[in-house]
C-alpha cells in the first residue's frame, strides 16, 4: 500500500478523524474555557468572544464541543473494542468447535438480537447505577451480538479450509487455530466492520445521552449537548445543530475510511490485487 | 484444398494494473501461425499459461476480459474476422464457429431444458426452423451416443451426468451446422472412464458431420487420438507445428520431446515384506445420514513402500485417507499403525501418533495459510513436535528447503508468491518437517501441469530413498501408479475391488472394473482410441 493510492474521500475521512482525536487528546490545552464554566449569557450568538456562541446555561459551546469529543470518542471506542473482543472470541470459538457449543452460542445470540437494542439498553441502564464503565459494558454487550454474527460467518468460511484441517491434524489446540490460522485471514472484513460499528457506537451513545441515560451532566458529550440545547431550536437558536453536525461529521468521516478499507479488502486476492 | 481457418502473425496483448504502478501492457501471444482445412482437427497443446485458450477464442474473434487482439489476421473462408464489426462478428459466433467449454455444468443454464438450449443458437441465427432444428438435435444426440435421445432434450442440466452434459454441449455446438468448433479442454474435468466415452463421441460426431475443429488440451495422449495436426505452444509462442505422427514419433524440439516422454518415471516394485506399517482392517465409514462411503475395506502397507489407491471420483479414496487420519472416525473396523491400534478419532491420538502420519493435499493453495511465510509454514511442525526455536529452527528450515530442491531464499515468501509446483513442494516440506513414517498424498499432482507433476513425483521418490518414508498415494491416474507404486488398491463405489502388489493388480486376469479403468487411460499412441473401442464393441457383441 502506498500513500498515493489512497483516494481523496479516504483522506477527508482520515483528516476528520485525526482532528477529532487531536481535540480529544489535548482538550484542556485547546479549549478557551473550562468544560462546565459559565462564561456568559444564555444562548449568545456566534462570534465575538465565543466562537460558536454559548449554550442553554451560558457555557462556551466551542469548549464543550472539544471536551465532548473526549468523552464521546473514548466511550464509543472502548465500547467498540470491548464488543469486538467479546464477539470475535465467542464467534470464533463457535465456528471452530461446532456442534453443541455453536448451537448454544448462536441461539442465545439470536435471543439477544430479538430484543430491540435501544429498549434493552434503556431498561438495563435505568436499573443499574449510572457509572461510565457500566454504560460502556452495556453498549459493548449489545453491540457484540452483531459482531458475533459476522464473525461466525467469516470464520466458518476459513475454518473449512485445508490449512485449518492441516493444523488440526498436527494436533494444534483451539487457541492456535483461532488466533494464528483463522484470525489473520478474517482480519480485513472485520477491520472494515470495526469502523462501521464505531460509527454506530457514537450514534448510539448520542441517542442514550439525548434520552438522559448516557453521559451524565455536567460532563460534556455531543449527544447530551444536543439534548441540552434542543429547546433553543423553537426560538431560532442553532446551538443544538452544532454538536449534531459534529456527530454527523465524525460518522461520515469514519464511513469514508471504512468504504475505502472495504473496497481494498473485498477483493478475493486479499486486497493486494487492486488499488 | 483452401484453408477454412488461417491465422497469421497473431499478436494478443493484455493490460495489467499492478498496485501503485502505472498500467503495463503484457504480450500474451506473439507470432502464431496455423491453418485448419475443412473437416480436419488441429490440436493446441501446452501447459497452463501457454495461451492455448486465448488463441482458440480468437477463432471467434473474442478476447476474454481485458485481452485484446492487437495484430495479425484471422481469416475464415478468406474473410478477416478481426476486421468485421460487432454485427458481422455476431453472425459468425454460434453459427459458423461454435465453442465447447471445459465446464459444461457452468455453461448450461440450469433453469432451462437441455433441448431448448441446444437448438437456441440455430433458431436465433435463422439457420433453420424449429422442426428442423429439433430433428437435427435428435440426430446429434444419437450420433453422440446419448441415452434415450428422443427424450434427452426434455431433461434439465442437473438431471444428467457430467459426461453426458459435455456431449450435450457438443451437440449444442454442432447443431447450427458450423464450419469450425473450438473445443476448450472438454474432457479435462471428467473421470478417465467417462473421458474415453466423451472422446469417442466427439470424434465420431466430428467425422460424421465433417466439421473442422480446434482441440485445446494439455494432455498430449488425448490430442493424439483425435486430431490430424498438433501445434505445441509455450509462453504464447509456437514451439512446434506438425502432423500428429511427426510430433508423437519424431519431435524436433526439446520441449515437445519432454512432453512426449513425460511419463518416463518408472520404478521397480519392492517385495511385500512382513514389516507392516499401516494395517486397515475391515473399515466401514460414512456420514451421519446413514450413507456408507466405505464398506469393509481392508489393506496394509509395508514400511518404506508406496501404496497407490486408485478409483474414479466418488469411489471413497479421499474418505479412506480421512478415516486413517482420524478426521472421520470409522463406524466399524480398526486401524493399526506400526503394530499398535490407533485411536479412532483425532482427539484420542497423542501428538507423537499425529506426527508419524502427515498429509499432502491436492490443492496446495488452500492447504497453506496465505498469511504465513514459507518459514512459518515449515517451521511450525518443527516447533510443535521438536521444540526447535531460533537459529536451530532457521537452520532446519533451510535444510528442508534444500531437500525439496528450492533453497533458503524462498523462506520469506508468501504462498501467493510461489508457482503451483513450488507450493506443492513447500507442502511436502511441511509434511517432511515432522519426520513422519507415513505420508498420505491426496492427488498431489493432479492439479499440476505434466512436466511439473513429473518433477514432484521424482522428488517424492527421492525423499523415499533418503528417509524410508511410506506413501499412501491417492490418484486416479494409472500412469502414476505404474510409475511409483509397490502395491495397488483399486476402489469402486466405496468397496475395495482389487488389492495386491503392482505386478499382480495390473496384469490379467482382471475383474470388470479394473479392466475398464486400465483400458480407459489414454496412451501416447496413434490409433489407441480405435483399438480400445473395437475391443469394447467386440465384447458387447459377444455378450
Amino acid at each position: 500500500m502506498r500513500l498515493s493510492t489512497i483516494p481523496i474521500s479516504a483522506w477527508v475521512g482520515i483528516l476528520g478523524i485525526l482532528l477529532a482525536v487531536f481535540c480529544a487528546l489535548f482538550a484542556p490545552l485547546i479549549a478557551p474555557y473550562g468544560e462546565s464554566q459559565i462564561v456568559g449569557a444564555v444562548w449568545q450568538p456566534m462570534g465575538g468572544d465565543h466562537l460558536l456562541g454559548t449554550d442553554n446555561l451560558g457555557r462556551d459551546l466551542f469548549s464543550r464541543l472539544i471536551f465532548g469529543a473526549r468523552t464521546t470518542i473514548f466511550v464509543a471506542l472502548a465500547a467498540t473494542v470491548l464488543s469486538f473482543s467479546l464477539g470475535m472470541l465467542l464467534s470464533f470459538t463457535a465456528a471452530v468447535t461446532g456442534g453443541f457449543v455453536d448451537q448454544a452460542f448462536s441461539r442465545f445470540n439470536d435471543l439477544m438480537m430479538a430484543i430491540p437494542t435501544l429498549i434493552f439498553a434503556l431498561v438495563v441502564l435505568a436499573v443499574l447505577p449510572q457509572q461510565l464503565w457500566i454504560l460502556i459494558l452495556v453498549m459493548a454487550v449489545l453491540d457484540s451480538t452483531r459482531v458475533y454474527r459476522i464473525g461466525r460467518a467469516v470464520a466458518l468460511d476459513v475454518a473449512v479450509m485445508e490449512f485449518v484441517e492441516a493444523a488440526r491434524l498436527r494436533g494444534e489446540g483451539t487457541g492456535w487455530i483461532i488466533f494464528r490460522e483463522i484470525l489473520p485471514n478474517t482480519l480485513s472484513p472485520l477491520l472494515a466492520e470495526f469502523g462501521l460499528r464505531f460509527a454506530f457506537s457514537i450514534l448510539f451513545l448520542s441517542t442514550l445521552s439525548f434520552l438522559g441515560l448516557g453521559i451524565q451532566p455536567p460532563a460534556a458529550d455531543w449527544g447530551g449537548m444536543v439534548k441540552d440545547n434542543k429547546d433553543g431550536i423553537i426560538f431560532g437558536i442553532s446551538a443544538a445543530l452544532i454538536p449534531g453536525g459534529a456527530i454527523a461529521g465524525l460518522a461520515i468521516c469514519v464511513n469514508l475510511v471504512v468504504d475505502w478499507l472495504m473496497k481494498r479488502t473485498s477483493s478475493l486476492k486479499g486486497g493486494r490485487g487492486d488499488a | 484444398m483452401p484453408d477454412l481457418l488461417s491465422v497469421r502473425n497473431l499478436k494478443i496483448e493484455a493490460t495489467s494494473y499492478p498496485p501503485g504502478e502505472p498500467p503495463k501492457t503484457v504480450t500474451l501471444v506473439e507470432g502464431v501461425n496455423f491453418d485448419v482445412q475443412k473437416g480436419k482437427v488441429l490440436g493446441l497443446i501446452g501447459e497452463s499459461g501457454a495461451g492455448k485458450s486465448t488463441i482458440g477464442l480468437t477463432a471467434l474473434a473474442y478476447g476474454r476480459g481485458g485481452v485484446r487482439i492487437t495484430g495479425g489476421e484471422v481469416k475464415l473462408n478468406g474473410e478477416d474476422l478481426l476486421k468485421l464489426g460487432p454485427a458481422g462478428i455476431r453472425k459468425v459466433r454460434g453459427c459458423k464457429v461454435c465453442y465447447v467449454a471445459q465446464s459444461a455444468a457452468a455453461a448450461f443454464n440450469p433453469a432451462h431444458r437441455l433441448g431448448e438450449q441446444v437448438i437456441e443458437a440455430s433458431l436465433k441465427h435463422g439457420v433453420m426452423g424449429r422442426a428442423e432444428a429439433e430433428k437435427r438435435a435428435l440426430y446429434l444426440f444419437k450420433v453422440l451416443g446419448l441415452p434415450s435421445p428422443e427424450t434427452f432434450g426434455q431433461r434439465y442440466p442437473h438431471q444428467v451426468s457430467g459426461g453426458q452434459l459435455q456431449r450435450a454441449m457438443t451437440a449444442m455446438a454442432l447443431c447450427p451446422n458450423p464450419e469450425l468448433i473450438v473445443f476448450d479442454e472438454p474432457t479435462t474435468a471428467l473421470d478417465v472412464t467417462t473421458q474415453i466415452d466423451v472422446l469417442a463421441a466427439i470424434k465420431h460426431a466430428i467425422e460424421e458431420t465433417h466439421t473442422a475443429a480446434l482441440y485445446i488440451t494439455h494432455d498430449l495422449a488425448v490430442v493424439a487420438q483425435i486430431t490430424d495436426d498438433i501445434l505445441v505452444l509455450r509462453h504464447g509462442k509456437m514451439v512446434e507445428y506438425g502432423s500428429v505422427k511427426q510430433i508423437i514419433e519424431a519431435p524436433t524440439q526439446d520441449y515437445t520431446r519432454a512432453l512426449v516422454n513425460v511419463r518416463g518415471t518408472k520404478r521397480e516394485e519392492a517385495p511385500d515384506q512382513s514389516d507392516t506399517l499401516l494395517k486397515v482392517d475391515n473399515i466401514t465409514a460414512g456420514y451421519s445420514n446413514g450413507f456408507k462411503v466405505l464398506q469393509n475395506v481392508s489393506l496394509h502397507l509395508p514400511k518404506g513402500q508406496t501404496l497407490a489407491v486408485v478409483g474414479e471420483s466418488g469411489s471413497g479414496k479421499s474418505t479412506l485417507a480421512r478415516v486413517i487420519t482420524g478426521l472421520l472416525p470409522p463406524q466399524e473396523g480398526t486401524i493399526s499403525f506400526d503394530g499398535t491400534p490407533l485411536p479412532r478419532a483425532l482427539k484420542g491420538r497423542t501428538n507423537d501418533q499425529l506426527r508419524r502420519i502427515q498429509m499432502i493435499y491436492q490443492m496446495a493453495d488452500t492447504a497453506m495459510n496465505p498469511r504465513q511465510t514459507v518459514r512459518d509454514i515449515i517451521g511450525r511442525p518443527l516447533t510443535f513436535y521438536y521444540g526447535l526455536r531460533g537459529a536451530r529452527k532457521t537452520e532446519r528450515v533451510k535444510e528442508l528447503l534444500e531437500q525439496i530442491e528450492m533453497g533458503g531464499r524462498f523462506a520469506d515468501r508468501y504462498p501467493a508468491e510461489l508457482s503451483g509446483g513450488q507450493k506443492q513442494r513447500v507442502a511436502i516440506a511441511r509434511a517432511l518437517a515432522a519426520q513422519p513414517e507415513l505420508i498420505l498424498c491426496d492427488e498431489p499432482t493432479s492439479a499440476l501441469d505434466p512436466l511439473v507433476a513429473e518433477g514432484i513425483l521424482k522428488l517424492l521418490l527421492k525423499l523415499q530413498d533418503e528417509t524410508h518414508v511410506s506413501y499412501m498415494f491417492i490418484t486416479h491416474d494409472i500412469a502414476i501408479v505404474r510409475a511409483i507404486a509397490d502395491s495397488v488398491a483399486v476402489m469402486h463405489r466405496g468397496r475395495l475391488v482389487r488389492f495386491g502388489p503392482k505386478s499382480k493388480v495390473l496384469s490379467p486376469p482382471f475383474d470388470d472394473y479394473t479392466d475398464l479403468l486400465l483400458k480407459s487411460v489414454p496412451e501416447m499412441e496413434i490409433g489407441w482410441l480405435e483399438k480400445v473401442l473395437t475391443t469394447r464393441r467386440m465384447e458387447s457383441a459377444g455378450n
